[in-house]
């Protein structure tokens, strides 16, 4: 850490914004270049936790995988203490990528442009030719190894969760997500779990739609249509939203089997309800119950673009990487316990049919980003309602017929971006 | 092997082919299950999936029932913008055959065209298939779709 010099604030971008109300969000946030520069400073560049990968995806010594903290691209690696480190993927010397891979396993870091090498630790370790040849040329005298060493990332891990950061400030990364966001990752993800799939997804708009898609209880009967059809998630059966004190995080769940209002929507002429689709191959759906609390649905995301899913037995984990003011790219992980019987691990392959880029209830998600950015072209100077349930940012809700936790985005969006 | 040489063989199962990519560019899905068994398994994975033994898929259909679901949640559940597919199918590639058990590879190309009118390469991959020759004509046992990217773009609804 020590050559490592933190990088100063921009002044927040103007916009038309009244930083006491998070009901109403203006657009330009979604294609604005200077908000995304502004974003790579105080967001991904700062006093937030950004997640790596799993930590079961480099289990060895020497393995790595790249990944990417906001626009910058990164190594994790796994030392030959075990010790996991994150560094920048860029030489010190002209700026290549060390690692072009998109996973391995090394000895040591090698660039292949000119054959700088790093540690494990990211510590510059030797630089080709660096006395010359014949005792002519070599490194200039007042290079000093020990200031060009990849820049490291802070490390540290959660239920097998990777994360990093480039703050030095930043609290601990248990404290960072609190320990209403701990219970929930303890509950889905605190066994040995191991990866079953993992997709990427590409989807046209900014990264910010996608996670507010996330955190927006709302929509979730309405766009996706399987959901209430098949009865495994009204807006009326029992659960409810947490958000974390900062608004950074949020948790949204609920309970199958405890609906008491379902009068309510076959009352109501909704698009998302259809009269006789059943399924011919009903064990698509399928499933145990797997936790004491009866959670059959669990929506969760760690600031800024980070998400935990557990859809009945189907557990994934998000991220959803910028590429740009009006481009991201989501990779989906598709996790099980190690523990699994034969039958639950085809129940659970079987309901992941519901979720990723062909989900059942989650192909709608990747469509509505495109949607929306096509939507507020030219609307720049316009703002979004974001107004249901309110125009707060309490800390809770036990309804889910609420904005509360995409309100709660904007008011850790901001309060990093104003910082 | 069934009774015939290897390239009349062929030639029926590039027939199936040529069905199958037909029938899904020029929307006729509902016909789609009817290729395979009924205890078919049509599964959408990646290569890095693949090579990496992930049983998860993009769709996973073990039953020719759960590929009818495939197509009645298209047609009544799933919301998404109207598009259509073209499908570029090389011939095919025996690799085994036992009996009446088939088992060959092609490598298709599948290009998406969407409501601005653009037609783009949306996937391209092979197909891993196992076959059956019985009396109703050649079928799919299996069909894995083995996509060369990870990436999916935006969302993916028709079958591949």
């Amino acid at each position: 850490m020590k050559c490592f010099t933190a990088r100063k604030p921009n002044p927040m971008v103007p916009l038309d914004w009244n930083p006491n109300d998070f009901s109403e969000i203006p657009y330009a946030v979604y294609s604005d270049e200077a908000v995304f520069a502004q974003e790579q400073k105080q967001i991904f560049q700062g006093a937030t936790w950004s997640f790596l990968g799993l930590g079961c995806e480099i289990p060895k010594p020497g393995d790595f995988k790249t990944t990417m903290v906001g626009d910058i691209p990164i190594i994790v690696v796994r030392d030959e203490t075990g010790a996991l480190n994150a560094m920048v993927n860029r030489c010190a010397h002209r700026g290549n990528l060390v690692c072009i891979e998109e996973s391995g396993t090394v000895e040591r870091l090698t660039c292949v442009y000119h054959n700088w090498t790093y540690d494990l630790q990211g510590n510059l370790a030797s630089i080709a030719f660096e006395r010359g040849i014949q005792g002519k040329g070599g490194m200039a005298d007042d290079f000093d190894h020990a200031c060009h060493g990849l820049p490291r990332l802070r490390v540290e891990t959660y239920c097998g969760l990777v994360f990093g950061t480039f703050s030095v400030t930043v609290e601990p990364l248990s404290d960072y997500l609190g320990p209403e966001m701990r219970a929930n990752m303890d509950r889905i993800l605190g066994r040995d779990m191991e990866i079953i799939g993992r997709f990427r997804h590409g989807l046209d708009g900014n990264w910010k739609l996608y996670m507010e898609n996330v955190r927006d209880t709302y929509h979730a009967t309405l766009l996706h249509s399987f959901f209430p059809t098949f009865g495994m998630n009204r807006l009326s059966m029992k659960g409810g939203i947490v958000l974390s004190e900062d608004g950074l995080h949020h948790m949204t769940y609920s309970m199958r089997a405890t609906d008491q209002a379902e009068s309510q929507y076959n009352a109501m002429d909704l698009r998302a309800v259809k009269d006789g689709y059943t399924l011919k191959a009903p064990e698509l759906i399928e499933g145990w119950p797997e936790y004491d609390c009866g959670t059959t649905l669990a929506i969760q995301s760690i600031f800024p673009n980070f998400s935990v899913q557990q859809v009945s037995n189907v557990i994934t984990v998000r991220l959803n990487v910028p590429k740009g003011p009006q481009k991201s790219e989501l990779t989906w992980w598709i996790l099980a316990p190690v523990d699994d019987t034969p039958e639950q691990r085809t129940m659970r392959l079987r309901q992941s049919n519901l979720i990723g880029p062909g989900g059942f209830i989650a192909m709608e998600d990747g469509a509505v980003v495109g949607w929306v950015k096509r939507g507020i072209a030219g609307a720049a100077d316009r703002k979004s309602i974001i107004a249901m349930g309110g125009r707060d940012t309490e800390q809770s809700s036990n309804s889910r017929c609420n904005e509360l936790s995409v309100r709660g985005f904007w008011k850790g969006w901001h309060g990093l971006m104003a910082d | 092997m069934p009774d015939i040489s290897n390239s009349e063989l062929l030639a029926r199962i590039d027939d199936l082919n040529r069905r199958y990519g037909h029938m899904i560019d020029d929307g006729d899905f509902e016909n789609w299950p009817g290729l395979f068994v009924e205890n078919g398994l049509y599964k959408i994975t990646t290569r890095w999936n693949y090579q990496n033994n992930m049983p998860a898929g993009l769709m996973l259909c073990d039953s020719r029932a759960m590929m009818e679901d495939r197509i009645s949640a298209l047609r009544t559940a799933n919301v998404y913008e109207p598009h259509s597919y073209r499908h570029l199918i090389d011939p095919p590639m025996l690799t085994e055959g036992t009996g009446y058990t088939i088992f060959v590879q092609t490598s298709f190309a599948v290009f998406r065209t969407m409501q601005s009118g653009a037609s783009e390469l949306f996937c391209s991959g092979k197909y891993l298939d196992k076959l059956i020759d019985l009396n109703d004509g050649l079928k799919f046992h299996e069909r894995i779709v083995v996509c060369d990217s990870e990436r999916i773009d935006t969302m993916i609804v028709i079958p591949l």
